[in-house]
Order: structure tokens, then sequence, then C-alpha cells
């Protein structure tokens, strides 16, 4: 044996045998099913949002760059143009004061009252249920609607607020004439149909509250007001974040109140209340009918949206990256549902 | 600490059972104990801030244009003359109050009932299957709802009239077949409401994974589905910016139909405002069968645990 013959390969370990067998059409449906059917069954949000929200909105930009109208359709690709006429009209500025300030008239005052009644909600309440529906009930009066019947409580002329105003000895406010006034108003609505819906996320946080915290307040001697603010204040600070951001959602889009505010639609005579959307409504579908100019605006208010939303949710980070407690799955819950409801207002 | 007994002996029966309220009142943390008046007096304003515009609204529409001008709360209670104002309002020449709800009707109805389904299902396969991406897709629906898809409406609108769709309940209708929030919303629900052994069951029993879903899944879901159908019914039913944009008044919804009210019948607010409480009246039907669950689903956190 001195030739070295060739090592003969090393008999692979051999595979356990299996029956030759035919895999029946049924099995290979059902892998096929067990693969495909997890991406078809949520493939209609993904398509319908690709078509209908991801796409109109990235459109929005080459729109913007066009010369685009109503009826003429897609003209010249005119650049920057469309941006520089937008920055040109001064309603465009005027939009965006009017939004920050009825957005400012209707956020803040709103989540200081609906934390104060998702506090009194909060306690051992007799027809509990009763008192829950009952600050629920503006939610469902569409905003349309809330906008006459408040245009017609604030008429300058023999409305009810001024009516009332005058038995306390208070001058009429011309609430369809003056900025400011207008935008109480018209913030008034906002305030009227969310306030207490936002209560009932409020009390949903308070009540996931851990008890213990209050008995440890009330052994150290604390008072009911005291609780609230050292207790119940920083423990729901994360769903007090997230209101106020989701209400910068929605509210910097307001555009069914100022509306429907005067019958003629378009922010007033002097467009003390022409919003940013309403402006863009007016731009694309009213008087200028073009689209161009229409999707500048709306591609700035989305820009100036996504920003504030950044620097909430930095600030956010910030503040709740500290001893804030985690947001439990069901308060996420509850916050998503408020997002989503205020993101068509 | 002297026992209530003794407090009886000495202090007397009155003093005694002073004091045994005041240690039952500690004793409970001063949680669970009864709210005072006070309470109640506030919550009442809050109801009763929320009830006024929509009395004012049936006083105006009580009245005449003269009547309002005269005085701005003419009269406490409503009267005959708001029938004769509703009527006014259903026999308008400037739209078709009929068609208005019919056309709110089907697109709140359709969009609701195709919101679940699709929610549910893609809600079961996120929350119940394991699949490649499963949780960066999870990740991207929920970040889409910060995501304010409104300021599409141009691009929209083009799509829209090259498909012929302008002036059309479809134009309503599509955009509104599902949304992040349900697919979200059902996600978290099955998550924790559809154990694993009966999906196995089903699966061993040969069930394929649509029957799985429809027998097993979609019963399973119901509450939270029903909660679901409610919150996109009203959402659709007010709904205004993009119905106004891509519907007319030929063909409007309820809340455009306000609007042409306004537009047509400024002069008249009586009119006006008697027609905007019709257009509420089906919501607030639909309140009081179901608002306890509407409370129910916005504080499902707290309540579910």
């Amino acid at each position: 044996m001195s030739l070295k013959s060739p090592a003969p390969p090393a008999p692979a370990p051999e595979a356990p045998y299996r029956a030759p067998r035919r895999v029946g059409f049924s099995q290979t449906l059902s892998r096929w099913d067990v693969k495909v059917s997890p991406y078809l069954y949520i493939s209609p949000f993904f398509i319908l949002f690709a078509v209908t929200g991801l796409f109109p909105l990235v459109y929005t930009a080459v729109v913007s760059l066009h010369q685009w109208t109503l009826l003429g359709g897609q003209g010249d690709f005119v650049g920057f143009q469309n941006y520089i006429d937008v920055f040109n009209q001064p309603n465009f500025w005027k939009s965006l004061r009017n939004t920050f300030s009825i957005f400012l008239f209707s956020s803040v005052p709103q989540v200081v009252v609906a934390i104060a009644i998702a506090a009194l909600l909060d306690q051992n309440l007799r027809a509990r249920t009763f008192w829950r529906m009952g600050v629920l009930l503006p939610y469902v009066v569409a905003p349309v609607a809330v906008g006459l019947i408040f245009g017609r409580l604030f008429a300058d002329q023999s409305g009810l607020i001024n009516a009332w105003l005058g038995a306390i000895g208070i001058d009429p406010v011309k609430w369809h004439v003056d900025v400011i006034p207008s935008h109480i108003a018209i913030a008034s609505m906002v305030n009227f149909r969310w306030t207490g819906y936002n209560a009932l996320i409020f009390l949903a946080a308070m009540q996931a509250v851990p008890r213990e915290l209050y008995e440890a307040a009330i052994i150290d001697g604390a008072g009911r007001m005291r609780q609230f603010f050292s207790v119940t204040v920083p423990q729901i600070r994360s769903t007090i974040i997230f209101i106020i951001i989701t209400s910068t959602i929605g509210g910097l889009q307001i555009f069914d109140e100022p509306r429907v505010y005067d019958e003629y639609g378009t922010g007033g005579a002097d467009k003390q209340w022409l919003t940013t959307t309403l402006y863009l409504y007016d731009l694309g579908w009213g008087t200028q009918a073009n689209f161009g100019r229409a999707a500048a605006v709306a591609w700035l208010l989305f820009i100036v949206i996504i920003a504030i939303g950044l620097v909430n949710f930095a600030i956010t980070r910030r503040i709740s990256s500290g001893d804030a407690p985690k947001m439990t799955r069901n308060q996420r819950r509850a916050y998503a549902r408020a997002n989503a409801a205020r993101r068509n207002r | 600490m002297s026992s209530i007994g003794v407090t009886q002996q000495t202090a007397g029966k009155g003093a005694a059972r002073a004091a045994s309220k005041k240690r039952n009142r500690k004793l409970v943390g001063g949680y669970d104990r009864r709210p005072r008046w006070v309470t109640y007096a506030i919550l009442a304003l809050a109801v009763v801030i929320g009830i006024l515009p929509l009395y004012y609204t049936l006083i105006i529409g009580s009245s005449t244009p003269g009547e309002i001008a005269a005085n701005p709360l003419p009269q406490l209670f409503p009267d005959a003359s708001l029938f004769a104002n509703f009527s006014a309002v259903i026999n308008s020449t400037a739209f078709s109050f009929w068609k208005a709800f019919g056309n709110s009707v089907i697109i709140a109805v359709v969009t609701s009932l195709s919101i679940v389904l699709f929610s549910t299902l893609a809600g079961f396969s996120f929350a119940k299957l394991r699949f490649r991406g499963r949780g960066p897709l999870l990740l991207f629906v929920i970040a889409t709802m910060a995501v304010p898809t409104q300021l599409g409406v141009v691009p929209l609108y083009i799509v829209m009239s090259q498909l012929n769709w302008i002036g059309q309940l479809q134009a309503v209708i599509v955009p509104g077949l599902i949304t992040a929030f349900g697919v979200f919303w059902m996600t978290q629900y099955l998550e924790s409401a559809l154990p694993y052994e009966l999906i196995e069951a089903a699966r061993v029993d040969g069930a394929s994974l649509f029957r799985t879903f429809w027998s097993i899944a979609l019963p399973a879901a119901r509450p939270a589905a029903v909660m679901l159908a409610l919150f996109s019914f009203v959402q659709q039913w007010t709904n205004f910016f993009w119905p106004s944009i891509v519907l007319n008044q030929n063909n409007p919804t309820l809340p455009l139909a306000v609007r042409l009210l306004q537009a047509n019948y400024f002069v008249d607010y009586t009119l006006v405002l008697a027609g905007v409480f019709l257009v509420t009246l089906p919501l607030l039907i639909l309140f009081i069968f179901a608002g306890r669950q509407l409370v129910a689903g916005i504080m499902s956190g707290a309540v579910k645990g």
C-alpha cells in the first residue's frame, strides 16, 4: 500500500430517511397562506396610505414648483415663484398670525379646564356615567354646526354673549370686526367641542395614578390642592404633553370653524380670522383657483407643523427623561385615539 | 389613640359620633369619600355650558328674524314654529336635504364598516402573526398618525378629477376606507384579547388563516370593533374640509348642507339654526344610545386596566 490513493470522499452523514412524498396542493396552499397572508392582511392600509396620503403629500411639492391652475391644469416649471408670490401676499402672513393666535386661545385654556374637569370627575361621584357623558356631549356636534351656532351667539348685534356682557355693564364687543375678539370666538368653538373629550383622556390618565401615592401624600399631611399639584399633575405630565402635541397638529390646520364664522366664508372683510388652511382653500378653489400657490402654502404649513412637532418632541424627551413615569400601553392607546380624532377636525 | 368607646364614655355620644366620622374619613384616605356639593355644582355648570348652545339653537329655530333682532333670547321654550322651520329646511330649493342625509349615511356607514373590517384584519396580522418586518411596519403605521395628510388636498383633488370622481361619493369614501388609528387600535386590543391557544386550535383543525380571522379573531374583537365603528361614524358624519372641496351642492353631505343653508339663508338665521339642529339630531340620538360606549372608548385605557 505504497500508493496513496486519493481518499474516498467521506461518506456524507446519512440523511434521515424521508419517504418520498407528494407535496399535496392543500399543503402548498397552506404554506403559502402562512407566508403571504400576513402581508396581504396589512396591505390595505399601506396601499391606501400610499395612494391617498403619502403620494399627495409628496406630490404637493411638485405642484408647488409649477404653474398649475384649477381649470388650466399643469403648466410650466416655475421654480420657487409660487413661494415668492405667496410670501408677497400680506394675507399669507395674516393667516399665519391668525392661526397661531387662535391656536393659543384654544389650546391653553382648553388643557387647563380639561384637567380641572378631569380632577372633579376623578372622585367617587354619584351617577358617574352621567357626568362623563355630560361633558362629552359637545363632541358629537359637528364643527360646522358649532361654528354656525357660535357665530350667532357671538353676533355683533343682538347676540346672546353681547347681551350678557351688557347685563354686567360691558360695552358690546365687535366679535366679527376686531381681530382678537374674533379669534376668541373661534377658539371658544374649538374649546366647546374638545374640552370634555380631553377631560376624559386626562381622567383615564389620573385613574392610572397609583393610589398609594395619594395615601402617602395624605399621611404627609397634604390637602386636596397639594395632592393635586404635587401628585396628580406630575403623574399625568406625559398625557399633558401628548395632548399639547396632538392639539398642535390639529389646531394649526383649523378650517371648519373660521369657514362658517360668517356667511362669506373668506375670513372676514379684513381677513381678521383667515387661517392658513382657509387661505389654502381660497387660493386653490376660491378666487384665485391657483393650485401652484395653494400647494406652496400647504407645503409651508406642513413644514411649520413638522418643525413644531419636532421641537415639541425634543422638549418632551428632555422633560420626560427625568423621573416621569413611562406610559402604559393603555395610556398610549388613549392618546393615539385622541391624535386620530383630532387629525381631521 | 383612644377608642370610640372611651370617647363615648368621657365626652358623650355626639363627640363619639364625630370622632368616628373623622376617623373613618381618615381611614379611607380621603379618596373614596363622596365629594361635596361644590364638585357637583361645577360639573353641572360644565354640562350646562355643553347643552346651552344646543338649547339656544332650538330657541332661535323657533323664532322669527324680527324677534331675534329685538331680543337675543326671544323665548324660553321652543315652540311649534320650530317644526315649520324644519320643514322649510327639508323642502329647501337650495339643496336636497334627504339627498344630503342619504349621502351622509352612505359615507359614514360604508367607511365605518370598512375601517372595522380592514383594521381588524391588519390588527390580527400585526398582533398575532409572525412575519419579517412586522415591528418596523407597525411603527410606520403609528408614525403616520402624526402626519398632517390633510395638507395633500391639492394633488388628491387632481387625482380625483383624473378619475372623474369630483362631485361623487367615492371621492370621500375611498380615502376614508382605512385609518392608521384603526389599525393601531385593533392591534393593541387583539394583542391582549385573543389568546394564541384559540388560533392554534383553529389551525390544527385545518382552518386557513382567513378562516381563523373570520371565525376567531373577528368575534373576539367585537367590543373594540364597536367602539372603533362609533368613532369612525362620528368622524365621517362631522367631516367637512375634504367633502367641501370634492363634493358640490348637487351632491352634498349634511355638513355641506349646513354651509349651503348659511350661504343661502343668512338673512333668516332662524331657518339656518333650525337646519343646524336637524343636522345635529342624528348624532344626538346616537349619543343617547351609544354615549356610554364613546366614554368607555375614550377611557378604555383606564377601564380595561
